[in-house]
């Protein structure tokens, strides 16, 4: 793709503690008890200057409510008590992090201030410090930079917004995140799912970031040469990556045709007025539910020209269409349910008669579109002022935006890109030196890269590459040694944590809720044969839906429990003396059979290897005397 | 600021200016950063172009100095319009970070405090009255001394007898109590309201409970009560501030923005959009008002617990002409003070007692260690705060020295310290 360039923002939570306090990083699903009311005001700018418009909403009444889980939130996430000291674990992994990203720790970090007035951050401000600078990653493209490694506190999450109030929860306020920021170095889709896939495995191989949903969060920002830079929030799936980022340079690829187009065609901004003209009249009869339904409720139907626009708002389904830009514009900035257009009409009950009277009413020429929205009059005129202001970017090309990842890797217009962020030092903290002596000490005990592991645990423990690699990306891969090291079978310890763990939730089993010191105890058993390895799903059914119990309380439960060296001793010579005969008669070939009906007995509880072991042994001590 | 090693290395480089720090293969770019007293003199800081502080250590680096500072253009506030029928009151600054702003580039928070400037960053400052502010002194509040607290009364009744129809004054919330005591002492013959207000967020940053406070305590001052009050948040939610009565309230949390609680006593009212007076008040009136300011300052509060140095009490009888006690339970001292004690009696030194319990009234006459105190000529204080008996005994000893006169007025309800009836309510 020509003139393509990618780069990314990634956000990583911490499993330490809370950045400056003692709370555990941890959610609250419960609606908590204490909730509290509260209201952010704007605050002078460098000049003494107030943003007027924010000032306005202001007074307007907007407000916050916080729930306040108390569990895992305190007053410094209340904005009641100041920041304790920075989390030094926090701090330590991120150092990590920067380094294994080959950049330079900064000699001194100082956090700073930076404003947010959404409501997310119960003090106005999030608390951000660089870490690092002057970072990269390899490819297989080459290099790509990363001038800026942070690290700062999440934001409190939304729950929902109800009028002029907005509902936060407190939780997840102050989670130390790490913020990974790319230059704009990537110029193919391939490479940016790479970049994403190489700095993930870097986090996680620190064993010290968050797994899961919303744990890691990739903002991805591209342009293409003529296009814009057009940042995109909430890509999940890594996967994704690659497709989201090809539609986004087709559809800036598209804006930019159209505002050539547009140019060939001679339109100028100023012929843009915003002068809807209300067509509600003509719908008097009309065929079209919606348009009937809002007029039935009081609203208008409200048209704009679009002079010069024709042919070029719609389009095939699957391509970017101007059309849609619109429709989102006008969606977000007025909560309209979507717009109609003339390239798209006659359709939806919108007869073609309607069609020409609306035309004629805005006198349109032969290249002039038009826009109707029919709603309330205020939210209609709100649409069509939004309308107007899309369709003026539509002749300079691609408008700088914020867009949102959806789950088809299309994108849907979110805000403009926000300004330069106001910051300042946050001067309830004290700048911290990053010791040599500290960066030495991380130097000399920097995790393994999972490329190193992968190759480590093929050699060391002679499992598949394949399997090597599903432990070590797994969140298990410290459990795997620590059981190896319990029982001697990786083989069996991995294909427990990787495939079985795999099988058991796939039909459905809460197998994330069993404890790690149950998998401890479980291979011990193994190891110790008291357990036979074919009864480890049963074991694993039974604890993940009661994980409070010990691996032996289950057993007991599962009729698994313990058959003594002494007991299956004791079998194995009643089966012998029961098929005398039989036995005498095959001599050690005995065996086979024998095991077969000792089986029936202690499958699941013995090992079978043991229980052959010890079979063998009384068949030659009866066979010999 | 810069010195030894960091400012060897800066050489003619000043804050503001735009430096290039060269250090190896590492390079920074950025506006020269003041830096704290408190840290080294072995790193430099320079905001970068996104906007963000870095330290860099100066071993081994050479700066260069690419931009001397801009010169920060100042920025001048339209004078604000009120409407003529609005009552007129004062806003007198005395420090705290109620009214400061904060400059971005370095950090440093500066007094802001012009009615211009009030006006500009709390507009709905003018919906509730003609406001005019003067800025008497811009002291941290744990510099205050009694001197300011006379200078903010004399303030105060020039004020309220030049015209205004109320007076708030802001103030750093640490010892507010103190000086709003004072002033209730002070001010006599007072007809409008003295609203103190202060801010326990600093007002750069949005969630400061600067701006709530500061309406509420301008509503306040325009509203029908006669008295020394402090006005702050009621709760920990920006909905309500509480009104209390500068003689029964006392910061109980050293970060919550509802620091401040009536002790012993409920608050005089609530105020959201209106104000709301409730229970026993002094009523606006007319008449002039006069300030007391005769302060003894040789008053010392003297705090018990066990193992208490008796010297330490005899090093304050020989220097002090009052001692508040802030005694255990009911009011009571250690033996080992009684010696101290008998010769502070002896020496006219007048001693009063509180409890360090806060909540309550002292009892002198349950235990014997209290009646030995009576009978020493320790004065009860009652239900009083240890502070406010601490401003009253200066008050009172700045009046008189006569030790039954003295002990009369300590026993006189005087600005609302003493309450007649402990209610149950009370303590909360």
């Amino acid at each position: 793709m020509e003139g393509l360039r990618v780069g990314f923002e990634i956000h990583q939570q911490l499993a330490t503690r809370k950045l400056f306090c003692n709370c555990e990083s941890e959610l609250s699903e419960e609606e908590p008890e204490l909730k509290i009311i509260r209201r952010l005001r704007p605050t002078q700018s460098e000049l003494g200057e107030i943003d007027r418009a924010a000032l306005q909403e202001y007074l307007k009444g907007k407000y916050y409510e916080y729930e306040v889980p108390e569990e895992v939130s305190c007053l410094v996430e209340m904005d009641e008590e100041p920041p304790h000291n920075v989390n030094r674990e926090a701090v330590k992994t991120a150092l990590q992090v920067a380094l294994l990203l080959n950049a330079q720790p900064v000699d001194e970090i100082h956090f700073m201030r930076k404003i947010v007035i959404d409501g997310s951050n119960t003090s106005g401000f999030q608390r951000t410090a660089i870490i690092a600078m002057d970072g990269y990653i390899e490819t297989s493209q080459g290099k790509v930079r990363i001038p800026t490694i942070c690290l700062e506190e999440e934001a409190a999450r939304k729950i929902r917004e109800e009028g002029s109030k907005t509902v936060y929860r407190l939780d997840r306020l102050g989670i130390p995140l790490i913020e990974i920021s790319t230059s704009p170095d990537i110029t193919s889709p391939e490479e940016a799912r790479e970049v994403a896939l190489k700095i993930g495995e870097i986090l996680r191989a620190t064993g010290k970031v968050k797994r899961g949903i919303g744990t890691i969060r990739q903002d991805i920002n591209v342009s293409i040469a003529g296009g814009a830079r057009v940042e995109i929030k909430g890509v999940q799936e890594l996967n994704l990556i690659p497709k989201i980022i090809e539609k986004e340079a087709e559809r800036q690829r598209k804006l930019i045709d159209i505002a050539q187009e547009l140019k060939r065609r001679g339109v100028k901004e100023a012929q843009l007025e915003l002068s809807p003209v209300d067509v509600s009249e003509i719908f008097a009869s009309t065929q079209s539910k919606l348009v009937s339904r809002a007029l039935s409720k009081g609203g208008v139907a409200l048209a704009i020209k679009l002079p010069g626009f024709k042919g070029l708002i719609g389009g095939a389904k699957d391509e970017p269409r101007l059309g849609s830009e619109l429709a989102q514009y006008a969606r977000v900035k007025a909560g309209v349910g979507g717009i109609f257009h003339s390239d798209e009409l006659p359709g939806y009950g919108i007869s073609a008669s309607e069609v020409e009277a609306i035309a004629e009413k805005l006198s349109l020429a032969n290249n002039d579109a038009f826009v109707l929205v029919a709603e309330a009059r205020e939210k209609a005129l709100k649409a069509i002022e939004a309308v107007v202001e899309r369709a003026r970017y539509a002749l300079k090309g691609v408008p700088e935006e914020t867009r949102v990842a959806q789950s088809d890797a299309s994108t849907r217009y979110m805000r403009p890109l926000p300004g330069a962020a106001r910051m300042y030092p946050e001067t309830d903290l004290a700048p911290f030196v990053v010791e040599d002596r500290l960066i030495a000490e991380l130097r000399a005990s920097l995790p393994e890269l999972y490329e190193e592991k992968i190759a480590r645990f093929v050699k060391q423990y002679n499992l598949s590459k394949e399997l090597a690699a599903q432990v070590v990306r797994s969140p298990h891969a410290e459990l795997f040694e620590e059981l190896v090291a319990i029982a001697a079978k990786p083989r069996l310890v991995a294909t427990t944590l990787i495939a079985t763990l795999r099988e058991l939730k796939r039909e459905g089993y809460e197998v994330d809720r069993i404890r790690e010191d149950s998998f401890r105890e479980l291979f011990s058993a193994i190891a110790e044969g008291k357990l036979a390895k074919e009864a480890i799903p049963e074991v694993l059914m039974a604890l993940s839906s009661s994980p409070e119990r010990s691996v032996a309380e289950v057993m007991q439960k599962l009729g698994l429990e313990g058959f003594s060296e002494e007991e299956v001793r004791k079998l194995a010579r009643k089966v012998i003396e029961e098929r005398a005969d039989f036995v005498r008669e095959r001599g050690e070939g005995a065996a086979k059979p024998l095991m077969g009906v000792l089986m029936k007995e202690l499958r699941g509880r013995v090992e079978g290897r043991v229980v052959m072991k010890i079979l063998e042994e009384e068949l030659r001590s009866y066979l010999k005397t | 600021m810069y010195r030894g090693e960091a400012a060897k290395v800066l050489g003619e480089a000043k804050v503001g200016d735009r430096i290039r720090v060269l250090k190896g293969e590492r390079s920074y770019e950025g506006v020269l950063m003041p830096r704290s007293e408190l840290g080294d003199d072995k790193h430099v800081v320079i905001k970068l172009d996104n906007g963000y502080n870095i330290g860099i250590e100066v071993t081994g680096a050479r700066i260069e100095r690419l931009a001397q500072a801009e010169v920060a253009k100042g920025v001048s506030f339209p004078e604000p319009e009120f409407s003529p029928e609005k009552p007129e009151i004062t806003i007198l600054g005395t420090g705290g970070t109620i009214a400061s702003k904060i400059d971005y580039a370095t950090g440093a928070v500066h007094p802001s405090f012009s009615t211009a400037e009030i006006i500009n960053a709390v507009p709905e400052l003018a919906q509730v009255a003609r406001v005019r502010t003067k800025l008497l002194f811009n002291i941290l509040s744990e510099n205050m001394t009694p001197e300011h607290w006379k200078k903010i009364a004399r303030e105060v009744a020039k004020e309220l007898n030049g015209g205004a129809y109320g007076t708030v004054v802001a103030h750093g919330t640490d010892t507010m109590s103190f000086t709003a005591a004072a002033l209730a002492f002070m001010l006599k013959n007072l007809t409008k309201p003295v609203v103190f207000v202060g801010s326990q967020r600093s007002s750069d940053r949005p969630s400061s409970d600067a701006a709530l406070n500061l309406i509420a305590a301008a509503k306040v001052a325009t509203s029908d009560l006669a008295e020394v009050v402090v006005v702050m948040h009621s709760t920990t939610q920006d909905t309500a501030c509480a009104i209390h009565r500068a003689t029964k309230v006392r910061k109980m949390h050293s970060s919550r923005r509802d620091a401040f609680k009536s002790i012993n006593a409920l608050p005089l009212g609530e105020v959201d959009e209106e104000v709301r007076l409730f229970g026993n008040y002094k009523k606006r009136s007319e008449g002039e008002v006069y300030a007391d300011s005769r302060l003894e300052e040789r008053v010392a509060l003297f705090k018990v617990y066990p193992g208490v140095s008796p010297e330490l009490l005899e090093y304050c009888v020989d220097r002090y002409r009052g001692i508040v006690f802030e005694g255990t339970g009911l009011g009571h001292v250690p033996e080992s003070l009684l010696p101290a004690i008998e010769r502070a009696r002896e020496e006219g030194v007048a001693m009063v007692m509180t409890t360090s319990t806060l909540y309550g009234r002292v009892d002198m006459k349950v235990y014997s260690t209290g009646r030995r105190l009576l009978n020493l000529g320790v004065i009860p204080g009652e239900d009083m705060l240890p502070e406010v008996a601490y401003v009253k005994l200066m008050h009172v000893l700045g009046v008189t020295q006569n030790y039954e006169e003295v002990r009369s007025l300590m026993l006189r309800n005087l600005a609302g310290e003493i309450t007649e009836r402990t209610l149950a309510n009370a303590f909360y």
